[in-house]
């Protein structure tokens, strides 16, 4: 390998791409809340990949405050989800989302 | 040098991604995605985002993620069982299935984007000091009302989390 060859930009949006494709798979398959969560977090994650990607493209810093601002609305999400998962725990002792199907229990 | 520490992330990213799909007990998942989020940080550094990279390891990696860990400790989730078996010829073909898939996604954006001069480390730097000067001036508004989003959700957390519910 040539010494301090430089990376492709495409290459970080191939794996952005993978790692968004993999967190819908996640979604779609699995049937833990938690897990689904955390599937959730993947595609945060592999959207901010393409954001920095971006930034470094254009040699901007947008591209990290937009990121910036995915992670912030991501904490809120997962102090909120969570929230909400631990009631659906409490109600129904189930964190299988094929049982949680009905809005009132 | 680039290329390799590349490569070297890029491929831990892509086996804790498939981890975390494919593990059946809540807490693998959230130590693969711990793998991911690390090695998306340090991704993030090679492509001069430092304050972002700095960021993803406290926001994430250590806030989010401890939530994760400490919701899955306290409701003792254990391992999903499977509700419907899939047969060993089936798992393998959607195996190959999901390589062809991801293949024809990286085949796509490669063909889609313009030829660009590509990632060397230290060509360009996004400094803290450009990153909050840029916030705090041209994102003011935004950055003002994500405090008032955070504020709602704290709120939130709250409410639901009492005791009648």
């Amino acid at each position: 390998m040539v010494p301090n060859a430089p990376v492709p930009l495409s290459w970080y949006l191939i794996l952005s791409a993978i790692l968004f494709a993999l967190g819908v798979a996640g979604f779609i398959f699995r049937r833990n809340i938690i897990t689904v969560f955390m599937s959730i977090e993947l595609m945060l994650n592999a959207v901010n990949l393409s954001f920095v990607t971006f930034s470094y493209q254009f040699k901007q810093v947008d591209g990290h405050i937009y990121s910036f601002f995915v992670m912030v609305v991501a904490a809120a999400e997962a102090a909120v989800g969570l929230a909400i998962i631990l009631t659906v725990f409490k109600n129904r002792a189930t964190l299988m989302i094929d049982e949680v199907n009905s809005m009132k229990y | 040098m680039t290329a390799l520490i590349f490569l070297i992330f890029a491929g831990i990213a892509v086996f804790c991604g498939v981890n975390l799909v494919v593990q059946t007990h809540p807490i693998a998942s959230a130590l693969s995605l711990i793998g991911v989020m690390g090695s998306l940080a340090v991704l993030y550094l090679q492509l001069g985002g430092e304050f972002i990279a700095a960021a993803q390891v406290i926001v994430y990696a250590g806030a989010i993620m401890v939530l994760f860990v400490f919701v899955i400790m306290l409701l003792n989730a254990g391992a999903e069982t499977p509700t419907f078996q899939v047969s060993r010829f089936v798992k393998y073909l959607g195996a190959i299935l999901l390589a062809f898939f991801l293949g024809l996604i990286s085949f796509i954006i490669q063909g889609a984007l313009p030829k660009s001069e590509g990632v060397l480390f230290g060509t360009f730097q996004g400094t803290a000091l450009d990153v909050g000067r840029k916030l705090f001036t041209t994102y003011l508004l935004p950055f003002e009302v994500t405090s008032v989003l955070i504020l709602i959700a704290i709120v939130g957390a709250i409410v639901l989390a009492r005791k009648e519910v």
